[in-house]
């Protein structure tokens, strides 16, 4: 099993991080992962996206030209990224920030007003944390808990933002389960 | 087994250099490999270490220079156009018979080019890019694990023959996370030894001796019949390296394979991708895949090429360069095509796979 994703955003709305912390709970479920970030003369609110490998063989090229799986947090994401697809793979957006959609019919699509659940819970910070609960709620690709082992340390770093990224991947799983 | 830790190459190739033993390092920044040098900043220090951002790429080597001189474990790195820079640096460190470490996160060039991955360097990382009869031993890893492992393979064997080692990365394996294992940190005790293993011939003064003997460290032999001496020496040690430490991956290599990819580095992760499709398609493909693009693995490659291999295809970021260490290696057995993609471009598994499917049609 070989799950190829691309996560994708403006710069600093957190997109490298999603497959950061996807990657790294795959690792420490004893997979074989790869995370490689789109890297060059950018600024803030410029592109940033990143391919990960999440596989149970070693993984060959890290560079994803067929996703399984795209995380668009805004509209150029998807218009980029989601003609990638592979057919019955998935694409989960941002609906807040994606106000075209995509426009095809044979891949599955998840959407969530991931920057209005991030604002309710109280920092635009944990919007990332949204998609990554969508990510898993929906896919399976790394089992919760897992992902709670490994964002465990952050807590002492800063407990009240650490709550509100609890809240966000709770959010987020909730409806990756229910869509 | 040790934990796990997700890392950049850039990170993991520092901290592996740190716990090998190395207390020196000299560099001034560069992307792609600007994070190497930044964990070495942060790092360095508590280790007891020295780390200087040096004022250009020429003084940091020169910086390893006078530090291997004094038998310590030292370290630069750069990519392309800083590498180029450090060429006189090395010549002189090969000339001196000094033992040191240059990792280079190869970009696309010539010139400054571009900051996006590419093997261009190949031809300047094997055959000596500075002046002089000279090698320096290049190692080509394809995993952040292996770029990781290779610093403390580096220090090995540049302590073993007193010999400049580059290790040929570039900007994806600087860029890329992965999983990485480390090897424990070297201890005191370990420490003191490496130190002392090169008291008979450095700078570095030795209370212990007796006389305090007087070493001289110098690339200049101005008498020619002193000079051809010390070259025949270099020449005989080059042949050493040669037979013992050529290393290289054979992957899916088999007395049916009817193509042979040869790739290094992360091409030949790409290429083993499309290797693996083919084969699970019902094809033969096998991979051989250069550890040491110097000393090359030219052995191997040749007894690679099976009974059946109609073809030999090689894949490099580069217009083609390592393609004429294979050309030999083959010998004329079989053709050898190359596709290569340059610019910081990298080509795809597919892209990969239709040029080997072509071989493969052109052979039946």
């Amino acid at each position: 099993m070989k799950t190829e994703m691309i996560c994708a955003g403006f710069g600093g709305q957190g997109a490298l991080t999603i497959g950061k912390f996807l990657v790294k709970a795959g690792m420490n479920e004893g997979k074989n992962v790869s995370w490689l970030p789109s890297y060059g003369p950018e600024m803030r609110g410029g592109t940033a996206n990143v391919s990960t490998v999440i596989s149970d063989k070693p993984v060959g090229s890290p560079v994803v030209a067929h996703p399984d799986i795209v995380v668009a947090l805004n509209q150029p994401s998807i218009d980029k990224f989601g003609p990638m697809i592979t057919p019955g793979g998935l694409l989960i957006y941002n609906e807040d920030m994606c106000p075209n959609g995509i426009d095809r019919t044979d891949i599955n699509i998840v959407s969530a007003p991931m920057t209005s659940i991030a604002k309710e819970i109280g920092n635009l910070k944990v919007m990332n944390m949204v998609a990554i609960g969508v990510v898993m709620g929906k896919t399976g690709l790394v089992q919760k808990e897992t992902m709670l082992k490994s964002i465990a340390p952050l807590k002492a770093k800063a407990p009240e933002l650490y709550d509100m990224n609890l809240a966000a991947i709770d959010k987020g799983y909730e409806i990756g389960k229910t869509q | 087994m040790a934990e796990k830790v997700l890392m950049k190459g850039n990170e993991a190739v520092a901290e592996a250099a740190i716990r090998a033993g190395c207390r020196l390092y000299f560099a001034y920044p560069i992307t792609p490999q600007s994070e190497l040098i930044e964990y070495m900043a942060r790092m360095m220090p508590k280790a007891n270490g020295v780390f200087v951002q040096a004022e250009s790429e020429i003084a940091a080597i020169n910086m390893v220079y006078g530090a291997a001189g004094c038998g310590r474990r030292a370290m630069t790195s750069s990519s392309s156009p800083g590498i180029a820079l450090k060429q006189e640096g090395i010549s002189y460190l090969a000339g001196a018979n000094l033992p040191a470490v240059i990792v280079n996160v190869q970009r696309g060039g010539p010139g400054l080019g571009d900051i996006q991955p590419a093997q261009g360097d190949y031809f300047q990382a094997t055959r000596g890019g500075g002046n002089g009869d000279y090698y320096t031993i290049a190692l080509a890893p394809s995993t952040v694990q292996e770029f990781a492992d290779m610093a403390a393979l580096a220090f090995d064997l540049a302590d073993k023959y007193r010999n400049p080692v580059i290790i040929l990365a570039d900007g994806l394996l600087g860029q890329m996370m992965e999983p990485v294992e480390f090897q424990p940190a070297k201890t005191e005790a370990e420490l003191k030894v490496l130190d002392n293993q090169h008291l008979d011939w450095c700078c570095c003064p030795n209370e212990d001796e007796p006389n305090h003997h007087h070493h001289e460290i110098n690339s200049l032999e101005i008498d020619p019949v002193v000079l051809e001496q010390h070259v025949i020496k270099l020449g005989e040690k080059y042949d050493k390296i040669t037979a013992n430490e050529q290393r290289w991956e054979d992957y899916n290599i088999n007395a049916d394979n009817e193509i042979l990819v040869v790739a290094f580095g992360t091409a030949s992760r790409i290429c083993k991708s499309a290797v693996d499709e083919l084969n699970d398609a019902g094809h033969n493909v096998g991979l051989v895949r250069p550890i040491t693009v110097w000393p090359y693995p030219y052995d191997a490659v040749y007894k690679a090429v099976g009974p059946k291999v109609k073809k030999v295809v090689v894949f490099e970021l580069n217009l083609g360069q390592m393609v004429q260490d294979v050309k030999i290696a083959v010998n004329g057995k079989v053709p050898v095509e190359f596709m290569g993609k340059v610019g910081g471009i990298l080509f795809s598994t597919d892209e990969v796979k239709a040029k080997i499917e072509e071989c493969l049609k052109e052979a039946k």
